[in-house]
């Protein structure tokens, strides 16, 4: 169970991590510095098991994998979004940060909502409005990735057999 | 049921007759390349994965491009760090300070990037291949340390908009113009998760040039990847750039397509993105009210030749506004040779700019042209989020090289033939 910081559409990857600080790649040194453009107080308010809410497009912009590190490492429990821009997904998949898709649950928590989620299932409760949502399942492809615990550990599995 | 030019290819390198879009394939990969921002997370990743080589040290590359020359001692580190892998693995090429440029532009004139190859890349604006009809997208350090163990990678196989272009570009407007009017028309996410597949008889008016430029911006609408028909063209650059080996890619008639788009080049004039979102588009005419701070004409977007010669027609004889920095940034060391042989170099000078490296530096904020608090900037780059080039109040305009020059004269937005 986590608090819920919401935030609107089309949160770029310049939001969540400012490339002015792309100089390291220490997940420590990037969490201080996550979300910092939108909202300079929340690395400081962020708190281990809370989760980030945003609406369409979330993680649109760069490559960059720095992005969804500093999330983790924040301690975020997960991401809910109403829609992801494609490589923020991927990324997220691939270092095992959970992330749901979920347009109906995106709408209706609100900043500061006490919510729940059930990372296997994907069922997110709202335990403030007291509604349930179910986030998109993922594809076969995908849900293998998070199964092994990241694409890396898949790959030195499959690099094993 | 008929393939477009991405089905096809990816059907190709997963050892498959065909792919339907929705389909997940694993493909053997043609190239690999990542940067001095991507590449020290993904070597960091490869040797926890007990990465021993690299699946060939031909097909992967690396490209010191973003904080160098290097800025402070921490990105010194990430360059360092690259460059000890580079060595151990023995890749064979590898791009040093002084000897490359920024990536997109660079792999190109030099050969790498092949029609009907498939292509991974660790920044988003790996799209820009596309423009010489190859399959090539942006991913993360995690998927570049994969694919450096296994030489391939997986894709869902994309649905696909067909972007048809007719007729004939007006005055200076460029490639620049016409992507950024797509990306107004379709929105920053009209294409997520798709291909963009451009084609149709307006294609014999976009340059080389242009189509890097279109291509390199096509992930701003969210795209997968942004791929062009093969043309003269494609192939007059390729024998330019000694590539004699490569397998052009046509759609098949049948192509199955989401949505077509049909681009009228006469209609599109100068284009302007606004901040703080690139389909965020207005006519540059509109926006004489803008006073600006700071020029910038340069990037993987906008720093090759015919954008530097632009820029010079424009500058020619003029200076920059006293109130207006203007920074010129040659996209690769042949590009800034042949700028200095063609007297643009002397023409920037000239009009008070101040000429660059190579280095992707200030269209991320990193260096060589941060922007203060408030400060106003118009830029041939390709993103004008908050906080992009500088403080978070600091505001960017996305604009052709021409309107770039044109604003640096004046002092606010402007075109070349409102000067």
């Amino acid at each position: 169970m986590g608090k819920a910081y919401k935030f609107g559409d089309h949160i770029n990857t310049d939001l969540i991590i400012p490339a002015r600080y792309l100089n390291v790649s220490d997940p420590q040194a990037l969490a201080a510095h996550c979300m910092e453009d939108a909202d300079a107080t929340f690395a400081g308010r962020f708190k281990p098991g809370d989760v980030l809410v945003g609406g369409e497009d979330f993680g649109c912009g760069s490559s960059r994998e720095h992005a969804p590190i500093a999330i983790r490492a924040c301690g975020a429990s997960c991401v809910i979004a109403a829609s992801y821009a494609r490589i923020f997904f991927r990324n997220s998949i691939n270092i095992g940060l959970p992330i749901f898709a979920c347009r109906e649950a995106a709408e209706a928590i609100a900043d500061g909502d006490e919510v729940e989620v059930d990372l296997q299932s994907g069922l997110i409760r709202d335990l403030t409005s007291g509604r349930a949502f179910q986030a998109e399942p993922f594809s076969p492809y995908v849900d293998k990735i998070i199964r092994s615990g990241g694409l890396m550990n898949l790959i030195r599995r499959e690099k094993h057999e | 049921m008929g393939m477009t030019m991405s089905q096809k290819i990816l059907a190709a390198h997963a050892g498959q007759e065909n792919a339907k879009a929705g389909e997940f394939v694993d493909c053997a990969l043609d190239l690999v390349m990542a940067n001095d921002i991507t590449a020290p997370v993904a070597i960091r990743q490869f040797a926890e994965c007990g990465g021993d080589r690299v699946f060939d040290p031909e097909k992967v590359i690396f490209v010191p491009d973003h904080f160098v020359p290097n800025k402070d001692i921490a990105s010194a580190a990430q360059a360092q760090c690259m460059r000890n892998f580079v060595r151990e693995q023995g890749l064979r090429y590898y791009y040093e300070v002084g000897r490359g440029g920024i990536e997109h532009a660079l792999l190109p004139e030099k050969g790498h990037i092949a029609p009907g190859d498939a292509i991974i890349g660790g920044d988003s604006h790996t799209c820009t291949y596309g423009a010489l009809n190859a399959f090539s997208a942006g991913v993360g350090s995690t998927d570049i340390a994969a694919a450096m163990i296994v030489g391939k990678t997986w894709f869902r196989v994309p649905t696909a908009i067909r972007v048809e272009l007719r007729g004939h570009k007006r005055g200076m407007v460029s490639g620049k113009d016409v992507i950024l009017h797509l990306i107004g028309l379709i929105g920053t996410n009209g294409a997520t998760y798709r291909s963009l597949e451009v084609g149709g008889e307006g294609l014999a008016d976009m340059s080389m040039d242009d189509r890097f430029t279109f291509a390199n911006m096509g992930v701003e609408a969210g795209a997968k990847n942004c791929i062009f028909e093969f043309d003269s063209v494609t192939e007059a650059y390729l024998t330019e750039h000694g590539v004699t080996r490569y397998r052009p890619t046509a759609p098949d008639p049948d192509a199955v397509y989401e949505r077509v788009v049909r681009l009228e080049l006469d209609r599109i004039g100068y284009t302007v993105a606004k901040p703080s979102l690139p389909s965020n588009t207005a006519p540059a005419e509109t926006l004489r009210s803008v006073r600006i701070d700071q020029a910038v004409i340069g990037s993987c977007t906008n720093g090759r030749l015919s954008d530097l010669r632009a820029a010079a027609e424009v500058l020619r004889g003029r200076r920059a506004a006293d109130s207006v920095r203007l920074i010129v940034i040659p996209a690769t060391q042949r590009i800034y040779a042949e700028a200095v042989r063609e007297g643009l170099v002397d023409v920037f000078l000239a009009a008070g700019a101040v000429v660059s490296t190579p280095t992707c530096g200030c269209c991320l904020g990193g260096h060589m042209g941060v922007l203060a608090e408030g400060e106003v900037c118009v830029s041939t780059t390709n993103r004008n989020f908050v906080g992009r080039m500088g403080h978070v109040s600091s505001q960017v305009y996305l604009a052709s090289p021409a309107v770039a020059a044109a604003s640096a004269v004046a002092g606010h937005i402007e075109t070349p033939e409102g000067l």
